[in-house]
């Protein structure tokens, strides 16, 4: 039959000689490379004792960051959500009240924010698209097992920066 | 002076049984290391430091596994069989001399727990009964997978034993004696010049490579497990097996191991004599133990070595297997046993 690449090579079974024929040599051979093995570096991460390394531009668990005085940043302008390719953020805006400017930094913010983080792909658009910098994705936290799924969505007590300690 | 005699035999017999008992109990953990290490991995090290503890932990659960009898089988055999295959592993490493003789107040110790001038033929004798236990434990699951695998063993054991009492019989031909205590004394004697490296494998190692392919397949370890091959039989032998049972069986297997490879070093590998043992000049007693490590050393590297192969190389085909052993291993031994016998003959001529 003709090749189709013309690359396809012709192969001949010869018979096998007679150090072939003993399987001995092969048999040394399949040892020698068992025992290189043998002494090589283990593939395995101990896990609880060691965790793998994570990069500096990981993608992780979501945060909404407060600014030097402590307020909010997030203004639900909405723009994360739109950016959102999975469509996982869902937001309330509400207006600032009078005596509250030091909880949130502009005059309308987040009531609620919630992030479904079985729909997120950790692609990062949210943290593009907020004009405050108020959400970023953390290079050292994941978003843990859990054992049901509404305890995945994750709203504003989980995701907004503690409150920074007061030192007056 | 009887009764203390009478003690002393007792100890040596308990120490014999409990090591036999000992290495096989951390044969499983270096099993599951070797292979892991093997394989790049690191193996179990959850259980005690370095996962030490890990063989107590697996007797620990199959202990308290349910022992499970299936509804047809013939309930007295199903439990003999293991029985039977685990009597007849501790029973072999009875004859085997783990040392030359300590001298304590003037009285010489054998250290070996029943000296009999034919060892071999007892070891062979036993080691033939091992195969009754999986035949026995296959045969009464009511089975057919335990039923293929039992009838495997059987043949594949008679097979492999006509190569390896073939392989003996060149050796018996070198040593002149059955007795393991005679054979192992005389590798001790001088070969150019070296003390204690009169060693058989420098006679025999043609005999030596038969020998080893014949334990592989006596012991059922691959490449030759095919009673167990669980790609076409379940299980094999055991598949009904559950609990101590299970347990029983593993377990008779790495004692088998560790017999094959304690005869194995005594028969062709010196036994318990190292070179320069007798031109170092120490005391008998302090020679004595070094060569029991010696010995223990040597037992650890063939047991190391069956896991090797495990390792390494893929199971053989049925076919394969009998060809292997009736059309090259049988006829390669035959003629090695002319080969000594013409050696010899010519030796005595010539000198």
């Amino acid at each position: 039959m003709q090749s189709l690449s013309n690359r396809a090579k012709k192969l001949e079974k010869k018979p096998m000689n007679f150090s072939e024929r003993m399987y001995l040599p092969a048999i040394f051979q399949g040892l020698s490379i068992t025992m290189r093995h043998f002494f090589k570096k283990k593939a395995t991460i101990k896990y609880p004792e060691e965790t793998r390394p994570m990069s500096a531009v990981w993608r992780g668990l979501h945060v909404l960051k407060r600014d030097e005085k402590g307020r909010e940043r997030c203004t639900a302008c909405g723009l994360c959500a739109v950016a959102c390719p999975a469509e996982a953020i869902t937001m309330v805006a509400g207006e600032r009240k009078r005596g509250e400017e030091h909880l949130y930094r502009e005059e309308k913010y987040a009531v609620s924010y919630e992030i479904n983080m079985l729909r997120c792909i950790f692609c990062g658009l949210c943290e593009e698209a907020c004009p405050k910098a108020a959400i970023f994705l953390q290079n050292d936290k994941l978003a843990p097992a859990r054992y049901e799924r509404d305890e995945f969505i994750y709203g504003k007590d989980r995701l907004v920066e503690p409150m920074p300690i007061q030192n007056v | 002076m009887e009764l203390s005699l009478l003690l002393i035999k007792a100890l040596i017999i308990l120490a014999v049984f409990g090591v036999t008992l000992l290495i096989a109990t951390y044969s499983t953990y270096a099993e599951r290391k070797v292979a892991a290490f093997i394989q790049d991995r690191v193996g179990p090290n959850r259980a005690g430091p370095f996962g030490l503890a890990q063989p107590l932990a697996d007797a620990v659960k199959l202990f308290f596994k349910e022992e499970f009898v299936p509804a047809n089988a013939n309930k007295f055999l199903f439990i003999a069989g293991p029985s039977l295959a685990m009597l007849t592993a501790c029973m072999s490493s009875a004859v085997i001399p783990f040392g030359g003789t300590l001298i304590i107040g003037g009285e010489a110790i054998h250290l070996q727990a029943i000296e009999v001038n034919i060892g071999i033929l007892y070891v062979f004798g036993i080691v033939a009964l091992g195969v009754y236990g999986i035949m026995i434990g296959g045969w009464a699951s009511n089975n057919k997978f335990s039923l293929l695998g039992a009838i495997r063993a059987a043949s594949q054991n008679i097979s492999y034993e006509l190569a390896m009492g073939m392989s003996i019989i060149a050796l018996l031909l070198v040593t002149g004696t059955l007795s393991m205590r005679d054979i192992a004394a005389q590798q001790g004697q001088e070969l150019f010049g070296i003390s204690g490296l009169n060693w058989n494998i420098f006679y025999q190692p043609l005999g030596f490579l038969i020998f080893i392919v014949c334990a592989f397949a006596e012991t059922n370890r691959v490449p030759f497990d095919l009673p167990e091959c669980e790609t076409e039989l379940v299980g094999g032998y055991h598949t009904e097996y559950s609990s101590m049972g299970m347990g029983l069986y593993l377990f008779a297997e790495y004692v088998n191991i560790f017999v094959a490879s304690a005869v194995m070093s005594t028969l062709y590998f010196g036994g318990y004599n190292f070179p320069f043992m007798d031109q170092l000049g120490l005391p008998h007693n302090v020679v004595t133990i070094l060569g029991t490590v010696v010995l223990f050393a040597k037992i650890l590297f063939f047991i190391f070595f069956f896991m090797w192969v495990r390792w390494t190389l893929p199971r053989f085909r049925y076919d394969q297997l009998m060809n292997l052993g009736w059309k090259i291993l049988i006829p390669l031994s035959i003629a090695n046993v002319i080969l000594t016998g013409g050696a010899i003959l010519l030796k005595q001529e010539l000198f």
